[in-house]
């Protein structure tokens, strides 16, 4: 009884809702500024298709779940993979033995080829090696740089970190900093370790490590701020996250700061900051370029034998540098979340 | 927030009875211990410590602004550590609360951009959500019987997943649009997420909000007929069903109130950032939890105060700032937290065992 006077309510919860929503509308509720109306609709990437037989290709990455920039490889992934007539699987998953069990996975789906991150490498290790004998053909992205060869990987796609870091390190040397922060969103992770090593490696400057808790923005916010309180002479701020480096725009103006900010990374918000000068530039490493590339890869490979840096090379995706001077140029790209 | 309004838990004392009837028990125990029994002033101890020792360590804690900045990030700890303080008196927990301000925030910024629709469409619908998402928690517990660990763990995954995949499905992307230009957009954030200055110090307005919850908190807890029901659940379920406690309405009420929580705190982020990634609150839900816990609220339900869990988040937000105005090496930094909490949530036990111990 008690459950039958309870559903009845709850049955016409979407009802009210759908209706409250409709009387909003008509109420004037909508917004004149902004929204979705407001937001220009692009064409997409295209670039024809193939008529080589289907393929399955798996891509298998270390990415957490949700965030911008692995969204962009992904999305260079499948457009690749229509193009190439490829089914894509694709996976991830932060703990470096379920990456490697997600590898076993698409080796037992008989896959045509395997793009992955190696940014444990050996704990994938064992896996990719089984990969390998089962006449698998694997490149690498991302992450991996320094083991992709030693690990038998065709080709890899993706920047050398350091690389990346000493370029941003050589840039601030021109804008005139003398103290940096690194701001560390991820305690731990290797690539951003090494990207922060190597801007202390080419800036002339003295340069400080803070770490923050990517997934807790408020608190990313005040422990900036807390820093910059803490040592007035620091006068760049260096970021390796597109949503950080917004966030330290807001640290940097609130704490009376008048340090500068550059970033790795590009999301669509970033372009703006960049634009109105917020942010000096940005480092971009091309995610989309990554995804597009392992994937594209794997099709010349079993269509036409071909290496992308002939076996010998990584195929190096960054440094790109985006500041006021190109910003228009890469605005559009940015805004469909593909650059 | 003064001492003063304090009184002990409301179930724990004998029927209002004059101060004629002393049976001699408490009288005969000294003022100091008296005072240190109470669940809250443990953890003001701790808080105090920690504050004193960053003082003294850090000279650039000893500025407004920094102090306002330890405030703000205890803040954004302690306006969810409130309901989930009050939930755990009530005897369960939810593991749900860190994604499911993300979920308030998505649903706020996605629904209003998606439809063109003023912001506050969104944020209402995104209360609605909060509430009714807590309304499944607890009506999920109280219909199956099932540990709360269970269910919001369930919730949890739930929802972490939906955050992902319904962002991905609406916006093409995995982060909501900027929302920083539609309508109604000010005065959300002057509510959510403005600042105001005192004495040349700009203090955020969470941390009004918060300290305004924390007194509405206590004095339900301790003035109410609904606080009273609070502790009975929280400590046996039977015997409070038996003396005529709804349990059922008391334990979902809680949950939705964390879900009001979730919902303040979801809005504050996406007003003061203008965008939000889908992947973001996954592990926030243990520091509300450690807050409430550091602030004298027993894991076990039927103890605790409203007014422990804001020196347990002030504690928080003053080690994870004052690490920085320290200067100390950052390798550091997790292992410095975890000492200090630890050894804030020892002289808090020790503090209560001793002033118990007759």
């Amino acid at each position: 009884m008690n459950r039958t006077s309870l559903s009845r309510p709850r049955r016409s919860l979407p009802v009210v809702a759908v209706a409250a929503a409709a009387a909003l509308t008509l109420a004037g509720c909508s917004s004149a500024h902004g929204g979705k109306k407001a937001e220009e609709n692009a064409a997409g990437v295209s670039a024809g298709k193939a008529t080589t037989p289907r393929m399955t290709v798996a891509m298998v990455t270390h990415a957490p779940s949700g965030d911008t920039f692995w969204d962009a490889i992904r999305k260079g992934a499948e457009a690749a993979a229509a193009k190439d007539n490829i089914k894509l699987i694709y996976s991830n998953d932060e703990n470096a033995g379920s990456q490697a069990n997600l590898v076993q996975n698409a080796i037992d789906q008989k896959v045509d080829g395997i793009a992955v991150t190696l940014a444990k490498p050996d704990a994938l290790k064992a896996s990719v090696a089984k990969a390998e004998q089962a006449g698998i053909p694997v490149v690498g992205l991302n992450a991996g740089l320094a083991v992709w060869k030693q690990q038998g990987l065709l080709s890899f796609f993706g920047q050398d970190e350091s690389v990346s870091g000493q370029a941003l390190g050589t840039k601030i040397n021109g804008t005139g900093a003398k103290h940096a922060l690194c701001v560390i969103q991820a305690q731990g992770d290797v690539n951003l370790e090494e990207r922060c090593a190597g801007v202390k490696k080419t800036f002339s400057g003295t340069m400080d490590i803070l770490y923050v808790n990517g997934t807790d923005m408020p608190s990313v916010k005040s422990t900036i701020t807390a820093k910059l309180k803490q040592d007035s002479s620091i006068d760049e701020v260096v970021t390796l996250a597109a949503p950080v480096a917004l966030t330290a725009g807001q640290a940097v103006s609130e704490s009376g700061s008048k340090a500068k900010i550059a970033t790795f990374d590009l999301n669509k918000d970033l372009v703006s900051a960049i634009r109105n000068g917020t942010i000096q530039f940005a480092v971009d490493q091309q995610p989309y370029l990554q995804g597009y590339l392992a994937v594209d890869a794997l099709w010349l490979y079993k269509n036409n034998g071909n290496f992308s840096g002939g076996g010998q090379q990584p195929v190096l995706t960054g440094p790109a540098f985006v500041d006021k001077s190109n910003v228009d140029k890469v605005a559009g790209f940015a805004a469909k979340g593909t650059r | 927030m003064s001492m003063t309004q304090q009184a002990a838990p409301a179930v724990t004392t004998p029927p209002a009875s004059g101060p004629k009837d002393r049976d001699g028990r408490t009288t005969q125990r000294p003022l100091a211990l008296r005072l240190l029994a109470r669940p809250e002033v443990g953890v003001l101890l701790g808080a105090v410590a920690v504050f004193v020792f960053f003082l003294v360590s850090a000279p650039a804690v000893r500025d407004g602004a920094s102090m306002a900045n330890v405030l703000y990030q205890s803040s954004t700890i302690g306006i969810m550590a409130l309901p989930v303080a009050l939930l755990m008196i009530g005897g369960e927990f939810d593991l749900s609360a860190g994604v499911g301000v993300i979920t308030s925030a998505l649903t706020a910024s996605m629904l209003s951009y998606q439809l063109s629709m003023n912001i506050w469409v969104g944020v209402i619908a995104a209360l609605v959500l909060s509430l009714a998402i807590g309304f499944l928690n607890g009506w999920l517990l109280v219909k199956t019987g099932l540990p709360s660990f269970l269910i919001t763990l369930g919730t949890f995954l739930i929802l972490q997943g939906v955050n992902l995949a319904v962002t991905k499905l609406v916006t093409g992307n995995v982060a909501t649009d900027d929302i920083g230009d539609m309508d109604g957009f000010d005065q959300a954030k002057a509510l959510f997420a403005s600042s105001f200055d005192v004495g040349g110090v700009t203090v955020k307005i969470t941390v009004v909000w918060w300290l305004v919850f924390a007194a509405l908190a206590t004095w339900v807890l301790l003035r109410t007929r609904y606080g009273n029901w609070i502790f009975a659940v929280g400590g046996t379920k039977e015997s409070a069903r038996a003396v005529g406690v709804p349990v059922n309405f008391t334990k979902i009420s809680l949950f939705m109130l964390v879900g009001f929580g979730a919902w303040f705190i979801g809005m504050h982020q996406l007003f003061s950032f203008n965008t939000v990634q889908s992947g973001e609150g996954v592990g926030q839900e243990l520091i509300y939890i450690a807050a409430a816990v550091i602030g004298g609220c027993l894991l076990t339900g039927g103890s605790g105060s409203a007014i422990g869990p804001v020196f347990g988040a002030f504690m928080f937000g003053m080690v994870q700032q004052g690490i920085v105005y320290a200067g100390w090496n950052p390798d550091w930094f997790k292992a410095f937290l975890g000492v200090m909490l630890l050894g804030a949530t020892l002289i808090n036990l020790w503090v209560s065992r001793t002033a118990t111990r007759r």
